[in-house]
């Protein structure tokens, strides 16, 4: 069974201002972007399983222009408190690499 | 487009101090500019430059780069917009960013007029908004209290391109601009020469940072022609391009939403824009689209927090990493029970955090079964109410971070300190509490300007025009 990591040329997280993270999967070619958006592993709910977020929190936007699937979900704390462990938000992306599609 | 005469802007580099090649910003301006904009802030890097006032970039770089665009300015006669100086934009740090421009004035033997832009806030200023009801939260937080607004050490507004628009129409040769929307500052001379508003709020975001739209970021800034319908978007460097794809992928980046983007006085809408290649360098982008809404600015806050001292040891035992879980959870319990037991009360609000980096110190998640690992590095990071107490916790948590064994029956063994003394202070943390946007009639309201004309005066400092 695929991967994510075999179907995206690329996938990264990064903050979206000091309350929200936001991760993009960069497809290799429009045809794995149609052929893999709808699969059950790439819904919002499967995406906040992985991360351990509330589903609800989760908003995912299909940019097909740019073979693209966004998800944004606010951070648990702000960034930068007593318990930060990613500043940026650029090291959350990990976790979606094995998903199953 | 460019019949109906584009408004040029060059954005020499995508964050003051990251580094301006002096060859591009020539190359720009030698081909006709209007402007040179760019930010010099963000919120990317934490609180800390929020709460303290002070710049997280290295006061030589950013000074190397206003060197670059002091003189350029004087030479080319195109005026100069800097936003969001000295990262959170908030007085001080648009008043430290003016004595870096007076310093490099003096030495270059320049007198331009410059001009400041204020945006921080005076609490009982946003705390009377609030009581009107003119302070709305934004997604996650909720609605702003008296207790949160009174914890800020500074608030700063994020300006629109209004207050830059009205500082050159008022002389201004150098606008020095506090907490401004990335995107404002570049909007603001191709909206004052009315060009179209969608375009170049548009432009503003794409050239945001600089040559991060273009294939080789690393090669340093844009320039943007903005006409009525549509923009142009061309790298500085002769030998790097912009295409299609590149730009339209940076309103991905840092945004939640890569369609719509919230910005003072409306949203702007590129959920129609088509992005086509003009040659194999440049890129032309039209049907964006501005729409107003009522005016609100968002503001930003931050509060100190408590007081932190952290430790490190490296671990390499194969038996305490094949069970790291219950070795962390049980160290745990016997650092908070020491620490307890040692200062009782006295100890106050603390907290002990261990991170086993090369375990899932970053992450924070369960760790996948038979997930090898040849070394950790083990964090403990100490936070308590007082910088004092923070280093006492740490100190009195060394000996048994230091010597914890897996089983208690068997001889004590020794991890890897790297450092001596093996407690690092780290002082304060901070926290931004902010997450809101209040209500304003206009883009002008909550912003004050001070206006330096170097020429008429050598003590130009003393004799400051405030407006």
């Amino acid at each position: 069974m695929p991967k994510l990591n075999d179907v995206c040329r690329y996938v990264r997280s990064k903050a979206a201002g000091p309350f929200w993270i936001t991760v993009d999967l960069f497809f290799e070619s429009p045809e794995l972007f149609s052929a893999n958006k709808d699969k059950p592993g790439l819904t919002a709910a499967s995406i906040a399983e992985r991360l351990h977020l509330r589903p609800e929190t989760v908003k995912r936007i299909e940019v097909p222009d740019l073979a693209v699937i966004k998800f944004s979900y606010p951070r648990e704390r702000a960034q930068g408190g007593v318990f930060e462990r990613d500043m940026h938000g650029g090291q959350q992306f990990s976790p979606l690499l094995d998903i199953d599609l | 487009m460019n019949s109906d005469n584009p408004t040029v802007v060059v954005v020499p580099v995508g964050a003051l101090g990251a580094g301006i090649k002096f060859e591009h910003l020539e190359a720009g301006l030698a081909a006709g500019a209007h402007a040179m904009a760019m930010d010099a802030g963000s919120t990317d890097s934490g609180p800390a430059a929020l709460a303290t006032g002070l710049s997280k970039y290295s006061r030589d770089a950013v000074k190397s780069d206003l060197k670059l665009l002091v003189a350029a300015q004087a030479k080319w006669g195109v005026p100069l917009l800097v936003g969001s100086c000295g990262t959170s934009g908030c007085d001080m740090a648009v008043d430290w960013t003016r004595d870096i421009v007076l310093e490099i004035c003096q030495e270059l033997n320049l007198t331009p007029t410059l001009a400041m832009l204020y945006s921080e806030q005076e609490k009982s200023v946003i705390r009377d908004r609030l009581a009107e009801g003119r302070v709305l939260p934004l997604a996650p937080l909720g609605a702003l209290t008296e207790d949160t607004l009174k914890s800020c050490e500074h608030v700063v507004a994020l300006m629109g391109p209004e207050p830059y628009i009205a500082a050159l129409e008022a002389g201004a040769d150098i606008v020095l601009g506090g907490r401004t929307t990335d995107t404002a500052v570049i909007a603001a001379v191709p909206i004052m020469r009315g060009a179209g508003v969608g375009p170049a709020w548009h432009a503003g975001k794409i050239a945001e940072c600089g040559g991060l739209c273009t294939i080789t970021p690393f090669e340093g800034g844009v320039v943007i022609r903005v006409g009525a319908d549509a923009f142009e978007i061309e790298p500085l460097s002769a030998t790097n391009r912009c295409t299609p794809y590149s730009v339209s992928a940076h309103m991905l980046y840092e945004n939640s939403d890569p369609y719509l983007l919230h910005e003072p006085g409306g949203v702007l809408d590129v959920s129609q824009a088509r992005y086509e290649p003009k040659d194999d360098r440049i890129v032309r982008v039209s049907g964006s689209r501005f729409i107003e809404k009522p005016y609100t600015m968002k503001l930003e806050g931050a509060a100190n927090g408590p007081f932190q001292s952290i430790m490190l040891v490296g671990i390499t035992d194969p038996q305490v990493l094949a069970a790291l879980d219950k070795f962390l959870a049980d160290m745990h319990a016997t650092l908070v029970g020491r620490v307890k037991a040692v200062l009782g009360d006295a100890a106050g609000e603390f907290d002990i955090s261990l991170r086993p980096y090369g375990w899932n110190a970053v992450l924070g998640l369960p760790v996948t079964d038979g997930f090898p690992t040849r070394e950790i590095g083990l964090l403990l990071v100490a936070t308590a109410e007082t910088k004092e107490l923070a280093l006492r916790i740490a100190k009195i948590c060394n000996p048994y971070f230091f010597h914890f064994p897996m089983r208690r029956d068997k001889e004590l063994p020794s991890y890897g300190f790297p450092f001596s003394p093996a407690e690092i202070e780290l002082g304060r943390t901070y926290a931004f509490v902010l997450n809101h946007v209040v209500e304003t009639t206009d883009g002008h309201e909550l912003v004050r300007r001070t206006i330096l004309p170097l020429a008429l005066t050598t003590g130009a400092r003393e004799h400051a025009q405030a407006e």
